[in-house]
């Protein structure tokens, strides 16, 4: 515990080197080099404060740490409430570990407006850090509903040729969502009369209107996730975002919702969390088994692992509502994995886009012969994503199927076919794209990775395996906060039952 | 018999009336070199009159046997208004002259108008309420056409006379029918007759209810009575359009509420499902409407007609949450819609007026600062936080779920979502495309220090929303003091 407000810190230090960008004077090109150098500053600084709150954090204890309390508007309550409990603290660090890496992936991809594009980052690495620490609901709603006005402008001006039509299909799509879960927040209010999260996770509310509550979270979440059928918005995302933006919206944003599912649907609205298990369970198994097949067909590097994300993110949905203590695990587990190694692929899809300025699989092939620091690269968060053990991926994956396989067994059959799925789409794009034979004369003479490029992959490699071969150190944050969370739960549900059986 | 008692309370009121017509005597008589002066000396008493009204003491209230009421809620919306109009006569004093319409009456019409906004906001008679009207709307009227040699603005004041006068009618008609079955006007006895158990307000007050609700909802511009909005925004000279889209009304949101409110509270299931309505069929007209427009200020006339649906949630709520939240939206409202129009001022070309959304094109390149306040602007109208127009939505849509108004919020957001989409469409005109010519640099300084403000109010207004949300919670208690 520190005494000093390091999660404000955290949150708004990119805001002040947004800030320093802003007010960053002269020509094009001295203005873009010190915007970029300010927002890789910034963002290295902000990752290393978050380290420290790793380092304070208390293994030991369910409780929010590093709590920050201020009124904001005192006459309805709302508080400026801030804490990271063992869920949140590694979204925290996902955040600030991506942003500095998407900062640098972008240092020469990115080369008209930078100074708005640094600031577009930083803004959004602001609202990231304040939506997984928010302890107030509406500002937590705030902070949500931010995030897509950064990404809106990322994927419409530095986005490829669809942009405009992508940019506005993800903020509408998300903001239908979105508003919904504002009207449920308010019914909320009402309900408990507070908006603090920490009082309202311990809140028993009606179970009849669990249900309509739980429907709108539902609205917001899983557009987020995203879950199918209101997935489409992401492979166009994805697709015209830039480079940067894609490993972002696949790292961070889509977690958002399998976070909310987590921090508020789960623990706040048990009676529906139970109820609507199996509609969770089969729109996971859709999504897994029916994007796998589509990721198949795809010709689009990014589209692929666009629509893997959604698989990825089924596992990590069938793994929150399986309510065990596995399963959840596992599925924050797989959601830092997933934003590791998605985040890495995204990057290495970059890596050759800058090249050859195409993502077409078939405009590829034998990439190894020039490129072998690139294949390896590429191997490995290939096969991480296929869940091969000793990677991430492994460990994630193997939870949500061990707490999926005590839950319902058909569940985890349904879901290990889009492991093997999995492997088979990773496996055919990578030897489309790296092996074969170099015939294309643009690839003749592409060059290997440059020592950049180099330093942007060495952590995600780092991480990738440290976290498949020695995963404990997560794990042991994410413990408790996951116990008190299933134990709540099942105190919720007892407290419902014994009121419905004494009130017949 | 007229006391001291008296004059205090609409003190505030004599003084703007003696100086508008010290101006207009000091127009006419130096003639209209004396534009810039008058403008000033208009902006001053403006704020003078403000600060009067802060000042006057609290037990001060009432005058003229409580025909005319100055509390918490009326110096609220009092100050609003006050400030939409000296912004617009800050705004119009570059733009007129660049138009070549530089006219000492226009800042001496706004100030009439603006004498009769005040009157309306604390009118507690319905007598006083219709002079109060006439005054703001006959001096608005005259603004509209301004532009004289111009067909369109023409067109304008002559479509706004018109439909103007047939709801005056409809008002005027409503109140008699109110007084011939209630047998008064004041606001206090007509809420003392429907209090009670034996009240019954009859068939015929319930009439002349809906007749004097569809009068106001055509000053508030609420669907279906809203057809001379687009016309009369696009054809007015723009600074008239920007004072058009606040002050008047607000000020007539105000009087709409404190009449529903005080008089009528009794009646709030009659008038409930009446502004349920409207309000609906304005956030859906306001929304889909706008997607079609290619004219910015046609664009802001359906996004104004939005905003006041969203406005009457709360009074269909008819809570002091409500209340509340009319009061901060509005507040809200002013800021985003005057930095609006300060941006539509500043679309120049080549010495001509630009009211295209085309003509925004690349404006991110061009002009980086307008075009990030526009953003702000624009972003604030879609109601996305954690600007200020989401903290308006999120105080209506409050009071909405409180009072278990449920279909209504939802209709709400989800047209929200609907008019993000035209929001959207200009910060991706202004952002995604390829930049047209640039915009001549002579707005004017006071057109770029009011978007300066406004935008960062409308930035800034979550870090401290307490003293905007304090203020309006006081002006809202004042109207259920007594229920």
């Amino acid at each position: 515990m520190y005494d000093f407000p390091i999660l404000s810190l955290t949150t708004f230090l990119p805001l002040v080197g947004a800030l320093a960008i802003l007010l960053i004077r002269g020509d094009a090109d001295s203005v873009a080099r010190n915007a970029r150098a300010t927002a890789l500053w910034t963002s290295l600084a902000t990752f290393i404060v978050s380290i420290f709150l790793w380092i304070g954090f208390d293994n030991s204890t369910a409780d929010f740490q590093f709590v920050e309390k201020v009124a904001w508007v005192p006459s309805f309550g709302l508080n400026y409430h801030m804490g990271v409990d063992g869920i949140s603290l590694f979204f925290v660090l996902l955040s600030t570990f991506l942003t500095p890496l998407c900062i640098l992936s972008s240092w020469e991809a990115i080369s008209h407006r930078v100074k708005e594009y640094m600031i577009a980052f930083l803004v959004l690495e602001t609202l990231m850090v304040g939506m997984f620490c928010a302890l107030d609901f509406v500002l937590f709603y705030v902070f949500f509903e931010a995030v897509l006005i950064p990404m809106f402008l990322i994927i419409g001006v530095w986005g490829g040729g669809r942009r405009v039509y992508a940019a506005f299909k993800f903020f509408l799509y998300t903001l239908t969502g979105s508003v919904l879960m504002l009207i449920a927040i308010l019914v909320i209010y009402f309900e408990a009369e507070t908006t603090d999260i920490p009082t309202l996770l311990k809140a028993a509310l009606d179970p009849r209107m669990q249900l309509w509550l739980w429907l709108a979270f539902f609205a917001s979440f899983a557009v987020k996730v995203p879950m199918w059928p209101v997935h489409t918005w992401l492979p166009d995302a994805h697709v015209e975002a830039p480079t940067a933006g894609s490993v972002i919206l696949a790292g961070v944003l889509l977690k958002m919702g399998a976070y909310g599912f987590l921090r508020f649907s789960v623990p706040m609205l048990p009676f529906a969390t139970e109820y609507f298990t199996p509609l969770i369970y089969t729109l996971s198994i859709i999504a897994i088994i029916y994007t796998s097949l589509v990721a198949l067909a795809q010709e689009d590097m990014k589209k692929l692992i666009a629509y893997s994300s959604i698989a990825h993110m089924g596992f990590v949905t069938i793994g929150i509502f399986t309510l065990t203590h596995q399963g959840m695990q596992g599925a924050v587990v797989q959601m830092i994995s997933h934003g590791f190694v998605s985040g890495a692929l995204f990057l290495c899809v970059g890596v050759i886009y800058d090249r050859i300025h195409t993502r077409d699989i078939d405009r590829y092939g034998g990439l190894v012969e020039r490129m072998p620091k690139y294949a390896v690269v590429f191997m490995v968060f290939m096969l991480a994503s296929v869940g091969l053990p000793g990677t991430s991926g492994f460990v994630g994956e193997f939870l949500v199927l061990v707490g999926a396989f005590k839950v319902n067994t058909w569940v985890a059959a349904l879901a290990t076919s889009g492991i093997i799925l999995g492997a088979a789409y990773m496996l055919y794009l990578y030897r489309r794209v790296v092996f074969g034979k170099l015939e294309k004369e643009d690839l003749k003479s592409i060059m290997d990775l440059n020592p950049r490029e180099i330093a942007i992959f060495t952590p995600l490699i780092i991480v990738t395996i440290w976290m498949g071969v020695w995963p404990a150190p997560f794990l042991e944050v994410i413990d408790a906060s996951i116990s008190n969370l299933i134990e709540q739960h099942k105190v919720a549900l007892n407290a419902l039952q014994s009121v419905s059986v004494a009130g017949k | 018999m007229v006391t001291t008692a008296d004059i205090y309370p609409i003190l505030p009121e004599l003084v703007l009336a003696i100086m508008a017509m010290a101006l207009l005597m000091y127009g006419v008589f130096r003639g209209d070199k004396s534009v810039g002066s008058v403008s000033w000396l208009a902006v001053l008493s403006l704020l003078t009159v403000g600060i009067i009204m802060s000042f006057l003491p609290e037990s001060m209230q009432s005058a003229f046997a409580g025909q005319f009421v100055v509390d918490q809620f009326a110096r609220f919306m009092k100050w609003l208004v006050i400030l939409g109009s000296a912004i617009a006569v800050l705004m119009s004093m570059n733009y007129n002259e660049r138009e070549g319409i530089t006219r000492f009456e226009f800042p001496v019409l706004i100030l009439f108008a603006a004498l009769g906004m005040l009157l309306m906001i604390s009118a507690n008679d319905l007598i006083s309420l219709y002079v109060g009207l006439e005054l703001q709307s006959l001096a608005l009227y005259v603004i509209a056409a301004f532009r004289r040699d111009s067909t369109k603005s023409s067109e304008a004041g002559l479509k706004y006379f018109v439909l103007g006068a047939l709801s005056s009618g409809m008002l005027l008609y409503g109140a008699s029918m109110i007084y011939g079955f209630a047998g008064t006007t004041r606001f206090d006895t007509l809420a003392t007759l429907f209090t009670g158990p034996n009240a019954d307000p009859g068939v015929g007050v319930v009439v002349g209810l809906v007749f004097l609700l569809a009068g106001l909802a055509f000053k508030v511009s609420a669907v279906p009575f809203h057809m001379w909005t687009p016309d009369v925004y696009e054809g007015a000279p723009t600074p008239v359009t920007a004072f058009f889209a606040v002050a008047p009304k607000i000020a007539a949101i105000a009087l709409l509420v404190r009449t529903m409110v005080g008089p009528f509270g009794e009646l709030f299931e009659q008038w409930q499902q009446i502004v349920i309505l409207i309000s609906i069929l304005s956030m859906l007209l306001g929304a889909l409407a706008a997607i079609w427009q290619q004219n910015l200020k046609r664009l802001l006339a359906y996004s104004s007609i939005g905003h006041v649906g969203y406005a009457l949630v709360g009074l269909a709520a008819g809570s002091k949450e409500g209340i509340t939240g009319i009061g901060v939206y509005m507040a809200i409202y002013l800021a985003m819609n005057v930095g609006t129009f300060c941006c539509v001022l500043s679309m120049r070309r080549q010495g001509l007026m630009a009211e295209g959304i085309d003509d925004l094109a690349g404006l991110a390149r061009n002009h980086p600062m307008m075009a990030a306040a526009m953003a702000v602007f624009m972003f604030s109208m879609a109601g996305i936080p954690p600007l200020a127009g989401f903290f308006g939505k999120l105080y209506v849509f409050l009071a909405a779920v409180n009072e278990g108004l449920y279909t209504l919020a939802i209709i709400g957001v989800l047209t929200s979502v609907v008019g993000a989409y035209y929001y959207l469409r200009i910060v991706k005109i202004m952002y995604f495309d390829e930049p047209a010519d640039a915009f001549d640099k002579t707005a004017g300084r006071e057109v770029g220090v009011i978007m300066t403000f406004a935008g960062l109010f409308t930035l800034l207004f979550f870090v401290l929303p307490s003293p905007i949300v304090n203020a309006a919670t006081q002006a809202a208690a004042v109207l259920f003091a007594g229920g």
